[in-house]
């Protein structure tokens, strides 16, 4: 039997695909962090951040499209190599030493699907059934009061932490980027966004439950 | 260095055939001199078995010089053993301890079903050369040794890749079996030279085509394959192979095509 191959039927061209969408979410990421960081200059920066977003339907709605994509694609991607890998082993090893991975690595599966229950857990929270609508300020501040709720979001983002973290350095390798001279930079670059990404959003609750950031 | 005879505690992974079950069985080589090689250690505790009537370890090996590819064997979970850039050949006792146990496994993959004990069926690996590790050239009279100018920077980087000898460690070493390195490391090795540029977007669909076709798992950038190569053979060769994929995928018009298992 013969049969014609698009690149996404490739198990090289579905890496690809989670690079390429991988890097969209976390370019959003990104961004989001950086608008949260008006959490810092008070309720009328966050506030007014936020209402001037929304008086942009196009990029609001043009980001949110994109990134339920980005997200299919992904999770897509994920579950079909999830499904050929548990299954390319055969047999189990009565022992087996790693040498070289790292826990960032070996825990991408499990990193993944903590990380969408926090999303739907987020989105649900601040987006779809905030307390205070319109008062984004009030909504965060209230939350992180709680300590469960605020240990949460810390567990969510040491997870993000770590998938990014793996993610980052491993887009580069799927898309095919690799050059002795910058292959250093490589882990470099996902070391820096995953430690700011990480340390700035658990310094949110932190923050809060401190007593620095109050209503 | 004087003489030093230790004693090893082997648990050795038996299975009669392909498709059935299999166990460990535990077995004592005594008196071994450190200066053998694993597979010397493995030769005196089969002669004993014989001796004793019972089936000795299948276990593959041609060579035993460490350039042939064919042994392979998983050493405390490690494939080809504790020593880098190592074949299981050419360890030796010395890395082992007195009274140190020892388990003995096959490559464990989909695409590498068992013969027998030790013994896996990699076949899955010529089928994905057939499908594209090879060149059209004249053949005829020799040609002219340098009638092809290839720098030296490109013909020692095809070397790199080319020193893969398919010995499957990289499939029995990566936590989805997955057989990127070895497919790359051919990939690469072709589509560097100038002989191998005629079939070259051809030979990245296809030879990738038939490593998914073979059962292996896909890459996950966790490096266990490039760590456990006894070649030393790079990662850099994954990120190439994608690379080369992507690019006949986009530029090519004829689709690949795959042989069945």
């Amino acid at each position: 039997m013969q049969r014609a191959l698009t690149l996404y039927q490739t198990t090289v061209g579905k890496k690809v695909v989670m690079a390429l969408s991988g890097g969209i979410i976390v370019g959003f990421v990104v961004g989001h962090f950086l608008g949260n960081l008006n959490l810092y200059l008070g309720p009328e920066a966050l506030n007014g951040y936020a209402a001037k977003l929304h008086s942009l339907p196009a990029l609001v709605w043009g980001t949110r499209i994109l990134l339920l994509f980005a997200f299919g694609a992904h999770i897509g991607s994920a579950y079909q190599l999830w499904r050929r890998n548990v299954s390319a082993r055969g047999s189990r090893y009565k022992r087996r030493k790693d040498l070289a991975t790292d826990y960032a690595a070996r825990t991408m599966y499990w990193t993944g699907p903590i990380l969408l229950l926090y999303l739907i857990y987020h989105l649900l929270e601040f987006t779809i059934l905030p307390a205070h609508p319109g008062d984004v300020y009030r909504n965060v501040v209230e939350a992180f009061q709680n300590p469960w709720i605020s240990a949460f979001y810390l567990a969510g983002n040491l997870a993000l932490g770590l998938h990014i973290f793996h993610g980052i350095f491993s887009a580069f390798q799927s898309i095919g980027a690799n050059h002795p001279r910058y292959n250093s930079y490589r882990r470099d670059l996902a070391i820096a966004i995953s430690a700011v990404i990480t340390l700035g959003n658990v310094s949110f609750p932190i923050s809060v439950l401190a007593g620095i950031v109050t209503l | 260095m004087a003489d030093e005879l230790i004693n090893v505690t082997l648990h050795v992974w038996r299975q009669r055939g392909p498709n059935r079950p299999g166990g460990f069985e535990t077995y004592h080589a005594k008196d071994i001199t450190t200066h053998m090689s694993f597979l010397e250690m493995l030769d005196v505790v089969n002669e004993d078995l014989i001796e004793k009537g019972t089936e000795p370890i299948a276990f593959d090996y041609d060579c035993r010089e460490g350039i042939c590819g064919t042994c392979g064997i998983v050493v405390n979970g490690v494939a080809h053993g504790p020593q880098k850039l190592t074949t299981v050949c050419q360890l030796h006792m010395r890395q082992f301890e007195d009274g140190q146990e020892i388990w003995l496994e096959p490559w464990r993959a989909q695409g590498f079903p068992i013969v027998k004990d030790l013994i896996v069926d990699r076949s899955g690996f010529d089928r994905i050369i057939q499908a594209g590790g090879y060149i059209s050239i004249r053949t005829g009279s020799a040609s002219e040794a340098n009638e092809m100018p290839i720098a030296k920077e490109v013909a020692d980087r095809a070397m790199d890749a080319a020193a893969c000898i398919g010995c499957g460690a990289c499939v029995a070493a990566c936590p989805n079996a997955s057989a990127s390195l070895f497919t790359a490391a051919k990939i690469s090795h072709l589509s560097l030279m100038p002989q191998g540029q005629a079939e070259r977007a051809d030979r990245a669909r296809r030879m990738v085509a038939q490593m998914d076709a073979e059962g292996f798992g896909a890459c996950t950038n966790h490096g266990e394959c490039e760590a456990a190569c006894p070649k030393g053979v790079s990662l850099e060769w994954i990120a190439r192979m994608n690379r080369e994929l992507v690019r006949a995928m986009v530029k090519s018009e004829t689709p690949a095509r795959t042989r069945n298992r």
